[in-house]
C-alpha cells in the first residue's frame, strides 16, 4: 500500500516476456498497457484473459519475466502490496459484514476506522449510488448494488491501477450499461488505468479506448478501440466476434 | 500467492507436532519398557495372549456378521417404504447409539438381558430355568450390535438413495417384481457399500474397550484392549502390557489400511436427505414381512435406551444429586471434557487452515510431506486406540513418580485427539467452502492472520466450530478409556465413578448415573446436529 496515488494519474502496466502455466496449458504474455487509460481485454473462453488480470494482481506468480507496474518491478510484492485493485465476477463482498464494513476494509484490513475513514467511505458511498444502504448485509442487495459496493470500495483503496474481470456478466443489459458507465465516470474523475475483462463487444465499445485480444494463451492484437470496431482489426478478431456482428452493428456473442 | 510464512501453516506445524508428541511419547514408553525388559516382552508371546488375541478376532467377526446382514435387510425395507409411519423419528432414534456412551449402553442391555434384568423372569420362563445373565460373548454381541446395527441401517439407506429415481421409474415400468429389483437395482449398490461397512464396523468391533470390560466378565470374554487394561491396572505387568499393545497396533494397522483400500468411511456419520419416493409398488406380503423386519429393528435398539430411562428414573436421584463424589465426578467430567473439545476443535482448525493454504500455495499436483501430514494427520488417531497411548503414557511415567497425577492432562489430550476426526468434518467443509470465496478478497485487501480471524474466518465458522465442539464434548463425556487406566480415587469422571459403582453392585446409583451422562452427552449432538442443519440452510 505504499504505492497509493491519491488521487493521482493512472499507472502503466507492462508484462516483460512473462511465461505461467497451469497443468498442460502455458502461457506467454508481452505487453504494455497504456496509463489512465480504459482497456477492454477480449478473447475466447479459456484463452487466458482472467489469468492476464490474476498475473497482475498477484495472484498468479509467473515462472518467468516480470511485472512492471508505473515502471517498478512488483513481482516479489503480494497482492495486497501491489497499486491494484480488482473487482471479479462475484464473491467480492463478505457476507456476513454490512455495505459499510465491506467498503471499510479498503481503508484498514483490520476494520479500525479513523473519522477521516468514515467520511471517505459516505462519500464513495454516494457516489455509488449507495447512500443510505450502509448497514445492509450484501443478501440484500441486488447484484447491481452489490458490484456497487465493490466499486465504493475501489475507490476508498485509490490505487493508480483498476482491474475489472468480468464483473457485470451476470447483470442484465440496461443495468450493465449503467454499471459500466458508473466506471467510465470514475476513470474520469480519478484517471486511473482500467483493465477490464468483457465478452461483449458493446461493452468494449461503449467504454473502451483501446482494446487487447487475447487468444491461446497470448496477446494476438492490441490497438484503439475505434480500430477494432471499425471492421479493419486483426483477422482473428474478426473472427471471434463475428463479421456479421460488425457489419450490422449488432454484436453478440459467439459460442 | 501464499508463503512459507502463512500464518496457517504454522498452526497447523505446532498441531502436528503436538500430536506427534502424544503418540511418539507413548511409543517411548512402549520402547523403553519392552527394551528394557526385553525377554520379559517376549515370554509374554504365551497362550493366553493368542486366545486374547483370537477372541479379539471372533468376537469382531461374529459382531460384524450380526450388524450387517440385517442391516441389509432393514435398510432395503426402509428404503421401500418411504412413507412407513414414524420412519423420521426411526432414523433419529438409530442415530443415537453413536451419541450414547458405550457404558450407558452397556448398562441399558444388562438392565434388559441382566441375571436381573427385566426380561429374566421371562427368559427363566421359556428356559425351564435360571436365566444367568447375558454376560460373556453374547453380552458383548448384544452390545455391538446395539452399536452398530443401526450405524449399517444408515449408511446402506444412504447408498440406497443414492439409486437415481429414473431407475425405479423404470423398473416399475418394466414390471420388475421385489426379487429382481433386489437383484438388478438394490444389490449391486449395497454391495459397492458393503465392504466400506462392514471394515467400519470391524475396526469399531477390534478397538471395542467399555463393552468388553463390563460386559465380557471374565478372563474367557478378554480382548486385547481389556487385556492392556488389565496388565496395567490388575496384574501390573508391563512386559505383558507391550506385547498387548503391539499386537494392538499390528491388529489396527492392518485394518486401517485394509480400510483405506475400501474406500470406507471411517467417521460413519451419515447425511440422509428426506426424499421420499412414492412410485414403487410393494405386494402385500412383503410389506407386512418388510414392517416385521422394522419394528424387530426397532424394539432391538429402543430396548436397552428405554431400560436405560426406567431404571435411571427408578434411582433415587435426589440423594444422588446431593453426593459429594457424583458432584466432584460431575464437575470433573465438565471441566474435563470442556478442555478436550476446546482442543479437539483448535487442532482440527489448525489442521484445515494449514491444508487449505499449502493446497492453495501449490502450483503442481503433487502434493508434500507437510500436506498430506495436515490431511490425514487425524488417522493417526485410528491407528492407535486411545488405550494404547495411555499405556504407553502409563508405562513411561510410571518411573517418573506419581501416574494417576498425570490423569487430567491424559484424558484431555487423548480424547481431544480421539475427537478431532469428528471435529474435521464440520469444520473442513465449511473452512474450505468460505476459504473459496474469501481467499483472494482477502489477499487482494491484505486481510491476514489476527485481523483476519477476527474479521472473516470467526463469523463464518462459529457454527461448525460450535458443532464440532458440541461432538467433541459429547464423545469426551462419555469416554471410558484413558480415564479407566489413570482414574484414582482423587480424579473420577462421570464414566469412572458409573463403573465403580457397577462393580460394587450400586445398580441403582449406576442407572441413575447412566441417564444423566446419556442426557447430556445427546443434549450434545442434537445441539450439534441443530447447529449443523442451521449452517446448511444459512448457506
Amino acid at each position: 500500500m505504499t504505492e497509493r496515488a491519491i488521487g493521482g494519474q493512472g499507472a502503466s502496466v507492462r508484462l516483460d516476456k512473462v511465461s505461467f502455466s497451469y497443468g498442460e496449458t502455458s502461457l506467454a504474455f508481452d505487453v504494455a498497457f497504456a496509463a489512465a487509460r480504459i482497456t477492454a481485454i477480449m478473447g475466447p473462453s479459456g484463452s487466458g484473459k482472467s489469468t492476464l488480470l490474476n498475473l497482475i494482481a498477484g495472484f498468479e506468480t509467473p515462472l518467468s519475466g516480470r511485472v512492471l507496474i508505473g515502471g517498478a518491478d512488483v513481482g516479489a510484492e503480494p497482492p495486497a502490496a501491489r497499486p491494484v485493485s480488482m473487482v471479479f465476477q462475484e464473491n467480492n463482498l463478505f457476507a456476513h459484514l454490512c455495505v459499510e464494513q465491506n467498503v471499510g476494509l479498503g481503508r484498514s484490513p483490520s476494520l479500525r476506522l479513523s473519522e477521516a475513514d468514515r467520511a471517505a467511505i459516505a462519500d464513495a458511498l454516494a457516489r455509488t449510488g449507495l447512500a443510505g444502504k450502509e448497514k445492509r448485509l450484501p443478501r440484500e442487495l441486488s447484484g447491481g448494488e452489490r458490484q456497487r459496493v465493490a466499486l465504493a470500495r475501489v475507490l476508498v483503496l485509490d490505487r493508480p491501477v483498476l482491474l475489472l474481470d468480468e464483473p457485470f456478466a451476470s447483470l442484465g443489459p440496461a443495468l450493465r450499461d449503467d454499471m459500466l458507465d458508473l466506471v467510465a465516470g470514475l476513470h474520469a474523475e480519478r484517471g486511473m488505468t482500467v483493465l477490464f475483462v468483457t465478452h461483449q463487444p458493446e461493452d468494449a465499445r461503449r467504454i473502451g479506448q483501446n482494446v487487447v485480444f487475447v487468444d491461446n494463451g497470448t496477446v494476438a492484437a492490441m490497438g484503439t478501440a475505434d480500430e477494432f470496431f471499425a471492421g479493419t482489426g486483426p483477422e482473428a478478431f474478426r473472427r471471434y466476434i463475428g463479421v456479421s456482428a460488425l457489419s450490422r452493428d449488432i454484436a453478440r456473442k459467439r459460442t | 500467492m501464499q508463503r512459507a510464512s502463512d500464518p496457517r501453516v504454522t498452526a497447523g506445524i505446532v498441531a502436528l507436532v503436538a500430536i506427534a508428541l502424544l503418540i511418539g511419547g507413548a511409543f517411548a514408553g512402549l520402547l523403553v519398557e519392552g527394551g528394557h525388559d526385553l525377554s520379559g516382552a517376549w515370554a509374554a508371546f504365551d497362550p493366553y495372549l493368542l486366545r486374547v488375541v483370537r477372541f479379539t478376532l471372533w468376537q469382531a467377526i461374529l459382531s460384524t456378521l450380526l450388524s450387517v446382514v440385517p442391516a441389509l435387510f432393514v435398510a432395503r425395507a426402509l428404503s421401500r417404504h418411504p412413507r412407513f409411519p414414524g420412519r423420521a423419528f426411526i432414523l433419529q432414534l438409530f442415530a443415537v447409539p453413536l451419541a450414547l456412551p458405550a457404558i450407558v449402553a452397556a448398562l441399558g442391555i444388562l438392565t434388559l438381558y441382566g441375571r436381573a434384568g427385566y426380561f429374566s423372569g421371562l427368559f427363566s420362563a421359556i428356559g425351564g430355568q435360571g436365566w444367568p445373565g447375558i454376560y460373556g460373548l453374547s453380552g458383548i454381541l448384544v452390545a455391538h450390535v446395539f452399536f452398530n446395527l443401526p450405524l449399517c441401517v444408515r449408511l446402506f439407506l444412504e447408498a440406497l438413495q443414492t439409486i437415481p429415481a429414473d431407475q425405479w421409474r423404470l423398473a416399475s415400468q418394466l414390471g420388475m417384481g421385489a426379487r429382481p429389483a433386489f437383484r438388478l437395482i438394490e444389490w449391486p449398490t449395497l454391495r459397492a457399500a458393503l465392504p466400506g461397512v462392514a471394515g467400519l464396523v470391524f475396526m469399531l468391533c477390534i478397538t471395542s474397550f467399555t463393552i468388553v470390560l463390563t460386559l465380557g466378565g471374565g478372563p474367557a470374554a478378554t480382548t486385547l484392549e481389556v487385556g492392556i487394561y488389565q496388565a496395567l491396572r490388575f496384574d501390573f505387568d508391563p512386559a505383558r502390557a507391550v506385547a498387548l499393545t503391539l499386537l494392538q497396533i499390528a491388529l489396527t494397522f492392518v485394518v486401517v489400511l485394509a480400510l483405506t483400500r475400501l474406500g470406507a468411511n471411517v467417521v460413519g456419520d451419515t447425511n440422509l436427505p428426506v426424499a421420499p419416493r412414492r412410485y414403487l409398488r410393494v405386494s402385500g406380503s412383503e410389506a407386512s414381512l418388510n414392517t416385521a423386519l422394522i419394528v424387530l429393528a426397532l424394539l432391538f435398539v429402543a430396548g436397552p435406551m428405554a431400560a436405560t430411562v426406567m431404571a435411571g428414573l427408578g434411582a433415587d436421584l435426589g440423594r444422588l444429586a446431593g453426593e459429594a463424589a457424583v458432584r466432584q465426578a460431575t464437575l470433573t467430567s465438565a471441566a474435563l471434557a470442556f478442555l478436550s473439545a476446546l482442543l479437539s476443535v483448535m487442532l482440527s482448525l489448525a489442521l484445515t487452515m494449514a491444508r487449505r493454504a499449502l493446497a492453495l500455495s501449490r502450483r503442481t499436483a503433487r502434493r508434500t510431506l507437510l500436506e498430506h501430514a495436515t490431511d490425514t494427520g487425524a488417522g493417526f488417531v485410528l491407528v492407535v486406540p486411545p488405550i494404547v497411548i495411555g499405556a504407553g503414557w502409563f508405562l513411561l511415567l510410571r518411573h517418573a513418580g506419581d501416574v494417576f497425577a498425570i490423569a487430567p492432562v491424559m484424558v484431555v489430550t487423548v480424547n481431544a485427539v480421539m475427537a478431532m476426526p469428528f471435529a474435521l468434518r464440520a469444520v473442513r467443509p465449511a473452512y474450505d467452502a468460505a476459504s473459496e470465496r474469501h481467499e483472494r478478497l482477502c489477499a487482494q485487501l491484505g486481510i491476514f492472520g489476527w485481523a483476519r480471524l477476527r474479521l472473516i474466518d470467526w463469523p463464518t465458522l462459529r457454527r461448525p466450530l460450535a458443532t464440532a465442539f458440541a461432538f467433541a464434548m459429547a464423545l469426551s463425556l462419555g469416554d471410558l478409556g484413558v480415564i479407566a487406566l489413570f482414574g484414582s480415587d482423587s480424579v473420577q469422571t462421570l464414566p469412572y465413578l458409573l463403573l465403580a459403582r457397577m462393580g460394587s453392585y450400586r445398580t441403582q446409583d449406576a442407572a441413575g448415573l447412566a441417564l444423566l451422562l446419556g442426557v447430556v452427552c445427546l443434549a450434545l449432538v442434537l445441539a450439534a446436529d441443530r447447529l449443523r442443519k442451521e449452517t446448511v440452510v444459512r448457506d
